[in-house]
């Protein structure tokens, strides 16, 4: 069994296969302007939840979220299942693909063979789209993979079913109904009002006063934590924002690559403008990566230069602040 | 990003001939994709975890080794579990993991319970009940 799928490769996994899986249902749609209606750019510090032995910091929303949002604002009906069966989570995605359904799937990425080994960790919101079967196995196409891929049927059970936080439970989804036309920029500037919302809102620890706050306890760290650890902290914050998945400047530039689309769409040149804005920030948290490695690579004892990390970070949070105002403003 | 100064450092991905897709303006100052091998930062964050982990990896066998605790925590960490992680797996609660770790408790278990713990880590039962120090 094989559909005809074809694979587009992106900078983000969720919003890879959201665009992916709507053009093949006649959508065209870029993956910037699935990240910006689905409102994807965010931040949050979770002090409480650890990963790898480290508070965790997440640059995204909720998994599954990015797609949700972009499904309402478009007027689409995506299906979702979870399975509490092994075996009925392979009948499903097998029934889809013998009636030509690429199916979307949230999968742990550990027991993902075609990773390089040093990616390899638990993390369960990694998505992909199965489109076709083999007799020993499943035709993947991952989003963030240059050309398409397989897993062996054992395989694709075991990362559907990873444990842990996030655990997919064989979570499978797909569109079951694409309107021909779409309300494309009333979606944008629904989108763009929640990424406002979200990154200006007036909690401590979410959007610009989280990314504040992050900046803060860095300063803190090595006094606190011991330098070892406040270094473990700082390769971690770097790992966050910059491997699959994507945070900092990424995120930015994917934003940003939305902002020029959304600019033409909308007729509104102060989008083009805040668009080479927010290219100078994403310019900005990739130069906070770059001095950050240097810090822990020299494993760096002196308590100054996490001071000038924090203040890098703290200027990068009076940018954005600025940014989403006007952005805001530009589209009220 | 310009899309001239999208990084192509040698990376833990172009070891694999993988590449990644960014986002990076062109001439014109328009948005384009560009495929990138690596970038440093990236790479060295990713090694200081992979350290940190291999460095509990030594600690855990040490420890397997002077009878302190079980092979069970040597494999987590192997497998770059947390507790909380191996507890979801073998469907058990973190304490009574935790009590596994226990080097007397853990030559009590039965061979259903360490076939969980087993599948958890891709190994065998007997890979698991002898521990191997190399």
């Amino acid at each position: 069994m094989e559909t005809n799928f074809a694979h587009h490769q992106s900078a983000h996994c969720e919003n890879g296969v959201a665009s992916n899986l709507l053009k093949h249902n006649g959508l065209n749609i870029s993956e910037p302007m699935v990240f910006g209606i689905g409102s994807g750019l965010f931040f949050v510090y979770l002090p409480f939840l650890k990963v790898n032995y480290a508070p965790a910091i997440s640059y995204r929303p909720m998994p599954g979220s990015i797609f949700n949002k972009l499904a309402k604002r478009l007027g689409l009906k995506i299906k979702r299942q979870k399975f509490s069966s092994e075996a009925n989570a392979i009948k499903a995605l097998d029934e889809n693909l013998k009636n030509n359904i690429p199916s979307g799937l949230q999968v742990g990425v550990y027991n993902l063979t075609y990773f390089p080994d040093e990616y390899r960790f638990h993390f369960n919101a990694h998505n992909l789209v199965v489109y076709g079967k083999t007799e020993t196995d499943y035709l993947i196409s991952d989003p963030v993979m240059e050309n398409v891929t397989t897993l062996t049927h054992a395989e694709l059970n075991k990362v559907r079913f990873a444990k842990g936080a996030f655990a997919p439970r064989g979570q499978m989804y797909y569109p079951i109904q694409v309107p021909a036309n779409v309300d494309l920029k009333g979606a944008i500037i629904k989108g763009i009002k929640n990424t406002c919302r979200d990154m200006l809102a007036p909690m401590p620890i979410i959007g610009v006063r989280g990314i504040r706050y992050v900046a803060k306890l860095i300063k803190k760290w090595p006094i606190k934590e011991g330098t070892k650890k406040a270094n473990h902290y700082l390769a971690q914050i770097v790992r966050m924002q910059e491997e699959i998945g994507t945070g900092g400047g990424g995120f930015r530039f994917i934003y940003a690559a939305f902002l020029q689309e959304a600019a033409v769409i909308l007729g509104n040149d102060g989008l083009k403008t805040l668009s080479l804005e927010m290219t100078a920030i994403g310019d900005l948290w990739r130069d906070f990566a770059v001095e950050a490695s240097r810090v822990y690579k020299n494993r760096s004892t002196k308590v100054d230069v996490y001071n000038t990390l924090s203040d890098e970070l703290l200027v990068i949070a009076d940018r954005e602040e600025v940014f989403f105002k006007k952005l805001k403003k530009a589209i009220s | 990003m310009k899309k001239e100064e999208v990084p192509q450092d040698k990376g833990n991905l172009s070891n694999k001939n993988m590449k990644e897709l960014v986002y990076a303006t062109d001439e014109k100052g328009n948005y384009t994709t560009a495929l990138s091998t690596g970038w440093e930062p990236k790479t060295i964050a990713l090694s200081n975890s992979i350290e940190e982990i291999s460095e509990r990896i030594a600690i855990a066998k040490a420890q397997v080794e002077n009878n302190e605790v079980s092979p069970i925590c040597y494999y987590m960490e192997f497998c770059r579990m947390d507790i909380g992680v191996l507890s979801s797996y073998v469907g058990m609660w973190q304490w009574r993991v935790k009590r596994h770790f226990k080097p007397r408790v853990f030559a009590r278990l039965s061979d259903s319970i360490l076939k969980k713990y087993a599948e958890s880590f891709n190994i065998t039962i007997e890979e698991l009940k002898n521990f191997k120090t190399n």
